[in-house]
């Protein structure tokens, strides 16, 4: 089981006196198990906030979401987080931990902390970290490690959770081309085993190759929810970012590539 | 279970043994220099009645009453920084210590001590609970490390014109050496019963903290992200809450206010933990412990006129700890 589903998923900001700020309005997504999900949109479309709504991180003003059928408000955070796991953009570190303990807090959910892992803990562990590429890395501090690195760190905790449900912000946005294209391998290779996996990504050629659907959203509204081959057409990717694409086929899916800036309004044009 | 390593595993024994040394030599030295032996024969009862009382009225409460404090403020301190995600945070610099000092001077200063003396750990420790209350709620809308020290030094500051305002209105002719012996701390002329009144609140504290060392483990990664890894929230804040509030009520109690041993005992044991701020608890406890029953010594040690306060000792290492760490902390953040 690794279903998840919004329905009407509204969330708003700000008292109403000084003016509210509706970040999602009226959000249906329905995702089942073995399903790879990119979502895309400008910066501010309210993609990591759909995120966040997810993870019960933002009160929601209308909807619902169900996980598995059930009600994500009526899960305890452990229940919760073993269904769930959510990588969000940027995560402060608040202590030199060594990158195994930072990858041994994804168990926490199954009960472990990195001074007493169960030997399932211990495997789960072990193998996120050699699928990210950190097995040499096991005992170094984590301020040591340069920002690819640590982003693998945190993805590889994000694997070592075990939720069947994968919530990734921007997984790749820190990483290599090879370490892009292994961490979408592992992503890919996740829904393969019949887990979920909603991406947002801001690589249109990668969410093209990976994503079985592609969601775009603006302005906290869902533009459209389409295959790849749909999704990705010059006229949906100026609804969405306001750019000119020309999209070329001969790679055997759907590969944009950007050709210019559309000037929607003459009075605030964008310098080029 | 597999326990995974750089965790020294020496680190307990070795912290055990040298606080058990350490509160022995504190048995040992004083104006009646007592020799291993003396003390040793005392113990177990063969000794003479002088050198017992000696032992077993004076210098061991004035250790055991210095262990229990150093052990509350250690660990709070360890769970406040693991909490807040702050390394200058401890129930000092937090005002913590300050609240529950002018709750129980309160009590005492208006007379209801005298026919109630169980009223001041009570106060000490609604002193305790109403700070870390305050700053768990302050901690929510202050993003900083600084904000939320600033926010420490106004609660002090407050705390002290609070004391200072009781002197005036107290009834009761006040000493000002009264006043000393709370806002600088002491463990001197301690007896048994002292510690027996603030000894459950010192160890409920702790039992509190020893329940969340996971949740403080994860939240090493930030708040967002521990939640989303299930942790909840509020059941940590609420039991740091209590469990430092508790523990530093207790500690204020039995020696007033000792500063900077909740600051400095848990950077002392964190790299021998490799950075877990939950697994940092029970080390900085124990050496909170030894910090602050050395400290005692060394006020006794050394012949300043009149004996130094606690208090005054422990701020004159671990200010200067506190002001390294800021340097260390802003060298950090830009570059």
């Amino acid at each position: 089981m690794a279903d998840l589903s919004l329905t009407a998923v509204s969330v708003v900001v700000g008292s109403t006196r000084a003016g509210s700020n509706r970040l999602l309005d009226g959000i249906n997504l329905n995702a089942t198990g073995g399903e790879f999900i990119a979502i895309l949109g400008e910066n501010g479309a309210g993609k990591s906030t759909l995120l966040k709504a997810i993870m019960g991180l933002m009160p929601l003003a209308t909807g619902t979401i169900l996980v598995d059928g059930q009600p994500l408000s009526a899960l305890s955070p452990r229940e919760r987080a073993l269904r769930l796991a959510w990588l969000p953009q940027s995560i402060p570190l608040a202590w030199p931990l060594r990158v195994f303990d930072a990858v041994a807090l994804g168990r926490f959910a199954h009960g472990g902390t990195p001074r007493a892992l169960s030997s399932r803990d211990h495997a789960a562990v072990t193998a996120a970290m050699a699928a990210c590429g950190l097995s040499d890395f096991i005992n170094r501090s984590t301020p040591t490690l340069s920002g690819g690195e640590i982003a693998r760190v945190h993805i590889a905790r994000t694997f070592a959770s075990g939720a069947p449900i994968l919530l990734v912000d921007e997984p790749v946005a820190a990483l290599d081309p090879g370490h892009r294209l292994a961490v979408m391998d592992l992503l890919k290779q996740h829904t393969g085993n019949g887990g979920t996996v909603i991406a947002v990504l801001h690589d249109l050629g990668l969410a093209a190759r990976y994503a079985d659907r592609i969601v775009g959203i603006r302005h906290g509204r869902l533009v459209f929810d389409l295959p790849p081959e749909t999704a990705m057409t010059a006229s949906n990717m100026a609804d969405l970012f306001d750019v000119h694409v020309h999209i070329d086929t001969t790679p055997g899916w759907p590969q944009p590539v950007l050709i210019s800036q559309i000037i929607s309004d003459p009075a605030d044009p964008v310098e080029n | 279970m597999i326990n995974n390593r750089p965790v020294n595993r020496w680190l307990l024994p070795l912290l055990a043994v040298i606080l058990v040394a350490a509160m022995a030599a504190a048995v040992m030295i004083g104006p009646t220099y007592l020799s291993l032996g003396d003390t040793l024969s005392a113990l177990t009862g063969s000794g003479d009645t002088l050198t017992q009382t000696i032992v077993f009225e004076v210098r061991m409460p004035r250790a055991v009453a210095a262990a229990i404090t150093g052990a509350a403020l250690g660990i709070s301190g360890a769970a406040l920084q693991g909490l807040l995600r702050n390394p200058l945070a401890e129930p000092g610099v937090l005002g913590v210590s300050a609240s529950a000092a002018t709750a129980a001077t309160a009590v005492i200063y208006f007379g209801l001590a005298t026919s109630a003396p169980w009223l001041v750990p009570i106060a000490s420790l609604c002193g305790a609970l109403f700070a870390t209350a305050l700053i768990s709620g302050a901690a929510f809308r202050m993003r900083g490390v600084a904000s939320l020290i600033l926010f420490g030094v106004a609660l002090s500051a407050l705390s002290g014109a609070i004391m200072a305002l009781f002197v005036n209105l107290a009834p009761n002719p006040f000493s000002l050496s009264d006043l000393i012996n709370w806002t600088a701390g002491s463990v001197a002329n301690r007896d048994w019963g002292d510690i027996g009144f603030a000894l459950p609140f010192v160890a409920l504290g702790v039992l509190l903290l020893m329940t969340i060392r996971r949740q403080l483990a994860v939240l090493s990664l930030g708040e967002d992200t521990a939640h989303g890894l299930g942790v909840d929230l509020s059941r940590v804040r609420l039991i740091t809450i209590l469990g430092a509030g508790f523990a530093t009520g207790g500690a204020v109690a039995l020696a007033g206010m000792v500063g900077f041993i909740g600051l400095v005992a848990p950077h002392i044991v964190r790299p021998a933990v490799a950075y877990d701020p939950g697994a940092t608890l029970v080390p900085a406890a124990i050496a909170g412990a030894i910090l602050t029953v050395l400290a005692d010594i060394g006020i006794r040690l050394f012949p300043w006129g009149n004996e130094l306060h606690l208090g005054t000792l422990a701020a004159l290492v671990g200010a200067p700890v506190f002001i390294w760490l800021v340097f260390k902390l802003g060298n950090a953040r830009h570059g």
